[in-house]
């Protein structure tokens, strides 16, 4: 009788807070599964949260293969960049190549980046956390754990949950952003789109072009940008067909594979030590404010955004539908879709969507760059 | 991390702020002066 209960002893290790984090992680499943919410990654995220917060669990701890996956993938940045060769050789620039004025958009939506960095510095976050927080703006998955892995961020699991929840929650976040800070007759311009043909060659030089100048400028940014434009390269040179389409498909599923498992390593509910550092759990006050924070970032990069439309438009001939600096956030392709369907809900006649895939991919370039000089100014305050 | 506001530490980012915008500017703007440079040079040519 004794042995049978010893069999289920571990039942009586159950803390609330793991209790919580299984239901944390179930919920992430469901919304992957139900509401296909960034399945790719929610559902493996949610499934690496229940691992890890099993009693005793073996998936974590010194040679748990949750750990393991960890040092291998994220602590060291390598799934992170891998997978930008892969979202490099899916994006098509020549939206952006076609009207290069959308640049200006993917610039000034990083704007909630850097008010959320002030805001989280003003509740008494140290400047490494503040950074890896402000990042989650950057709306880009990668690019937040490039960013929090490399200041070694003691709140990495909220980061993610944050970073890669608003993702999916775009077309739920900016329009009441955008109907807020936008008249009806703003949001009624229409902007022609005349597709101006494009070289390959033009093609082929953007993304060397684009990994010299953002390594020249912001050096700390040349490995994000450098393996996005490594990826377009492939896309782009004609002759790698194959490697395009793997980069595009399995490199990008498998990478997203293990890179939403091995983020439940930082999601476990209880304090935990790691390579000598004290890891707060998952299950905090400053989770929630890490949740806010994030949203935080969201809002303002829309709202940087759409302010920069209009301002262009006090002195430009011809006008730009402020909905357009939307679409500037690295979201892709959420946010040029929403934009697209709000243009139409206002005039069924409004085509917005190929001026909002051009800054949509701007936001891409742009956010990488922004982490990159989050890197440069907070590294050596760190240091 | 004990929560609280801290408004030296929002002055010293507020510096960060303006840099920070001031730097994606710069580096978007050097990207958009190769794109019209690009497509100035290697335009496509015309079939006429």
């Amino acid at each position: 009788m004794s042995q049978v209960l010893d069999l289920f002893s571990n039942i009586g290790n159950f803390t609330w807070q793991q209790g919580l984090m299984i239901f944390i992680g179930a919920l992430l499943i469901y919304l992957a599964i139900k509401k296909d919410m960034e399945p790719a990654l929610l559902l493996p995220m949610g499934f690496g949260a229940i691992l890890v917060n099993l009693p005793l669990s073996g998936a974590v701890g010194p040679d748990g293969i949750i750990t393991t996956l960890f040092r291998a993938g994220i602590e060291n940045e390598l799934f992170p960049l891998l997978l930008f060769i892969g979202i490099g050789a899916m994006i098509d620039f020549a939206p952006l190549l076609s009207n290069p004025k959308m640049l200006l958009f993917g610039a000034a939506a990083q704007f909630g980046i850097f008010f959320t960095f002030s805001m989280a510095s003003l509740l008494g976050f140290v400047p490494k956390d503040a950074a890896s927080i402000a990042i989650i703006g950057a709306a880009d998955g990668p690019t937040s754990i490039f960013v929090a892995g490399l200041f070694k961020s003691n709140y990495f699991g909220p980061i993610m949950v944050a970073a890669y929840s608003y993702m999916a929650l775009v077309p739920i976040i900016q329009p009441p952003v955008i109907r807020l800070v936008t008249t009806r007759k703003e949001r009624l311009i229409r902007m022609a789109y005349v597709q101006k043909p494009i070289s390959q060659a033009t093609k082929i030089l953007f993304p060397i072009v684009v990994t010299i100048i953002a390594g020249v400028i912001a050096p700390a940014s040349v490995s994000l940008v450098g393996f996005l434009m490594f990826g377009n390269l492939i896309r782009e040179c004609g002759v790698l067909r194959g490697l395009s389409e793997s980069a595009q498909k399995e490199l990008a599923n498998l990478i997203t594979l293990l890179l939403g498992i091995s983020i439940g390593f930082r999601m476990q509910a209880l304090e935990t030590t790691f390579n000598g550092i004290t890891v707060p759990g998952f299950v905090s006050v400053e989770t929630l404010v890490i949740m806010l924070l994030g949203l935080i970032a969201f809002i303002f990069d829309t709202v940087g955004g759409v302010f920069f439309a209009k301002i262009m438009n006090l002195f430009s001939k011809n006008k730009v539908n402020p909905m357009i600096g939307a679409a500037g956030i690295s979201a892709f392709p959420m946010s040029s879709r929403v934009v697209h369907k709000m243009g139409l809900k206002e005039d069924p006649e409004n085509f917005l969507l190929m001026h909002a895939a051009g800054a949509n991919v701007s936001g891409q370039i742009a956010s990488v760059i922004a982490g990159g000089l989050i890197i440069s100014m907070i590294g050596p305050l760190v240091k | 991390m004990q929560l609280g506001f801290y408004f030296n530490e929002l002055l010293g980012s507020l510096p960060y702020m303006g840099i920070g915008m001031l730097g994606i500017f710069v580096v978007i703007l050097a990207i958009y002066g190769c794109i019209a440079l690009l497509n100035r040079f290697f335009a496509p040519k015309s079939k006429e």
